[in-house]
């Protein structure tokens, strides 16, 4: 089982409502997928409003929200983002996401780090949304961030695992909770993802813009489960071609 | 915080290894706990070449073809801990010796004079006689002259630990002898060393005070090296998960049959050391790994560019042994003799660079 903070989730997959052509698209796929944490952007919902599109297609007792502050650029309008949601959207959950590039939507390290700390210090529970940057992703967890979200590649170019490397460095440094974030356009990028030690992956786009949404999400809750499945088991490695052209050492000083 | 498995735990894991599970971890980039008991095993130690050469090629990837020398400096014998296999115990009938401050300066300037820039400072456990005035007072003095200042003492709090760095300390070895708890009872006969706990919990005191560096290590000797070596891999990993802005090394001390009254526990032979250095540098590819002049030149000639990083040479283990080559009262016999010059014409001839200066006082210096 999967546990952030003090919560545990079954599934390992956590999706998104944007993008969806519908909202009624949006409410099968997600129940296809199975996943519990679905991340809300609080420029596109109102929490609070039962009549709400995105939220009347939603249970708040299947679901569990991680309202992000995406379009946030600095930490200043991430903080204050934060507040709102804490108050309209009664959690103290958030996925931080200050991108200051329109074009690219790359976080950026500096005021990411900076709301980090005093949102953590004001009591909210914060999932940053990271560049692979494993040094980054060490300070996070210092300031106390209950995970983090190394992305793939850049948000919605589902190019996969570009950061393998990097992803590879935070998992195995990290403390907390790994979630790979952005860029994951296929099911397989997903298992590689969990086969690699990943403790959870986000996808959206993938699913939103796939020609059947519920079929895709299904097809990722399958490659999760999978990937996850043999990460667990332990994975056969590949031969490196070093080890057969390395020359022999001698051991003859041995006594 | 950090908790060891009792050894009968541990060996059970390292003998249920098999070949095949040898074969994985040295094809891994990432062989994990798993992998190092794999690595410890009865089964690899037929392996032996090919963790020579996997541990060799991951030591000069990561460190490049270079071994850096250090010197040990022997403060004090006086010791309060009764430990049956230490030449310091409180029980030995020994003269002892504790340098004043400028003797101890006079043994630094001598090991500055041959070429030493990275200095080990060593004394036996007497807080009453030498403490942390006392060393915070000697690192003032001389960490001008001096890259990196490391000391071998015991075990301190935190915040005397942040005193020492502030001073100019660079790193803490604190070795825990044996990770076995039921041996450690055993050959630690009173003193405050007796606590396991305390002295397991230190490096990570070491760690939380800021120190650049803390060196871990078991007494091989005491129990069984291929569950020491488990032990360890598991106190590597937590510190790195823990505190990841420390640097780690391990040392490796070797107790023989010849050295003293004390008989060691266990026999730890030459291939038993080198399977576990090995595995340790496969386990870990960043981790320093130590090798002293307890070992003779033979052995320490042919490790070189196997795994080891650091050496030591031209070592005394007497307080004031350098200023005086005949003093007796040594901590432990030296298995290797050479001179600083001669050990490094040995790493030369090897192809590889004897590194003397690796640090600069002047990272830690406040102004």
């Amino acid at each position: 089982m999967l546990k952030i903070a003090d919560k545990t989730f079954r599934s390992r997959l956590f999706g998104g409502t944007g993008k969806f052509a519908s909202s009624q698209v949006m409410k099968e796929a997600l129940a296809a997928s199975g996943a519990e944490m679905i991340t809300v952007a609080l420029r596109r919902v109102d929490l609070n409003n039962p009549e709400d599109d995105i939220m009347a297609n939603l249970d708040r007792h299947t679901y569990w929200f991680l309202p992000n502050t995406s379009g946030a650029r600095d930490a200043e309008e991430a903080i204050r983002l934060a507040n709102l949601a804490r108050a309209v959207g009664r959690t103290n959950w958030l996925k931080l996401e200050v991108t200051p590039d329109p074009r690219t939507l790359l976080p950026d390290p500096v005021e990411t780090l900076k709301a980090t700390e005093l949102l953590v210090k004001d009591g909210f529970v914060v999932l940053p949304y990271i560049n692979a940057d494993p040094i980054l992703a060490l300070r996070l967890q210092d300031v106390g961030a209950a995970a983090v979200m190394p992305l793939g590649s850049p948000i919605g170019t589902n190019q996969g695992i570009l950061t393998r490397f990097q992803v590879e460095i935070i998992i195995e440094q990290a403390r907390v909770p790994v979630v790979v974030d952005a860029g994951l356009g296929a099911p397989s990028h997903a298992a590689a993802a969990m086969e690699m030690g990943a403790d959870a992956v986000l996808v959206n786009t993938a699913i939103a813009v796939a020609g059947d949404p519920v079929r895709m999400a299904r097809a990722f809750a399958q490659a999760v489960e999978a990937g996850r499945t043999a990460y667990e088991s332990g994975l056969g490695m590949q031969d490196r071609q070093a080890a057969a052209s390395s020359p022999e050492v001698g051991l003859d000083f041995l006594r | 915080m950090l908790s060891i498995p009792d050894f009968p735990q541990l060996a059970e894991r390292i003998a249920a290894c098999t070949e095949a599970d040898v074969q994985q971890a040295l094809l891994s980039e990432h062989p994990g706990i798993q992998g190092l008991a794999a690595l410890l095993s009865p089964v690899a130690a037929h392996m032996l070449p090919d963790l020579a050469r996997r541990s060799a090629e991951i030591t000069a990837r990561r460190f490049g073809r270079v071994i850096q020398l250090y010197a040990p400096v022997y403060l004090s014998s006086f010791c309060t801990n009764r430990c049956a296999y230490c030449g310091f115990s409180a029980d030995n009938k020994i003269e002892r010796r504790l340098l004043s401050m400028a003797e101890a300066e006079a043994e630094m300037d001598i090991l500055h004079g041959r070429g030493f820039n990275h200095i080990l400072l060593v004394a036996g456990e007497a807080s009453a006689k030498l403490g942390v005035d006392y060393l915070e007072e000697l690192a003032e003095r001389t960490r001008d002259r001096f890259a990196a200042i490391t000391i071998e003492v015991q075990p301190m709090s935190t915040e005397e630990y942040r005193r020492l760095f502030k001073a100019g300390i660079t790193g803490v070895a604190i070795y825990q002898e044996t990770y076995d708890r039921r041996i450690y009872d055993q050959v630690h006969l009173s003193g405050k060393k007796c606590d396991y706990d305390y002295r397991l919990q230190t490096p990570a005191r070491v760690a939380e005070a800021g120190m650049r560096e803390v060196g871990i290590g078991a007494l091989l000797g005491l129990a069984d090296w291929r569950c020491e070596g488990l032990a360890l891999g598991l106190h590597l990993a937590w510190l790195r998960k823990n505190y990841w802005r420390t640097a780690l090394t391990v040392s490796f001390p070797r107790l023989r049959p010849a050295e003293g009254d004390f008989q060691p526990l266990v026999i730890t032979t030459e291939h038993d050391l080198s399977q576990l250095l090995f595995a340790l540098r496969i386990f870990d590819p960043d981790v320093g790994l130590l090798l002293s002049t307890r070992e003779e030149e033979r052995y320490r000639n042919g490790m070189i560019g196997l795994g080891p990083t650091r050496y030591s040479a031209g070592s005394s283990t007497a307080p004031g042994g350098y200023a005086h080559p005949d003093l007796e009262g040594e901590q432990f016999a030296v298995g290797d003799h050479r001179s600083l010059a001669e050990v490094c014409a040995s790493i030369e001839a090897k192809g590889h660079d004897p590194v003397r200066k690796d640090w600069d006082s002047t990272f830690q210096k406040s102004f």
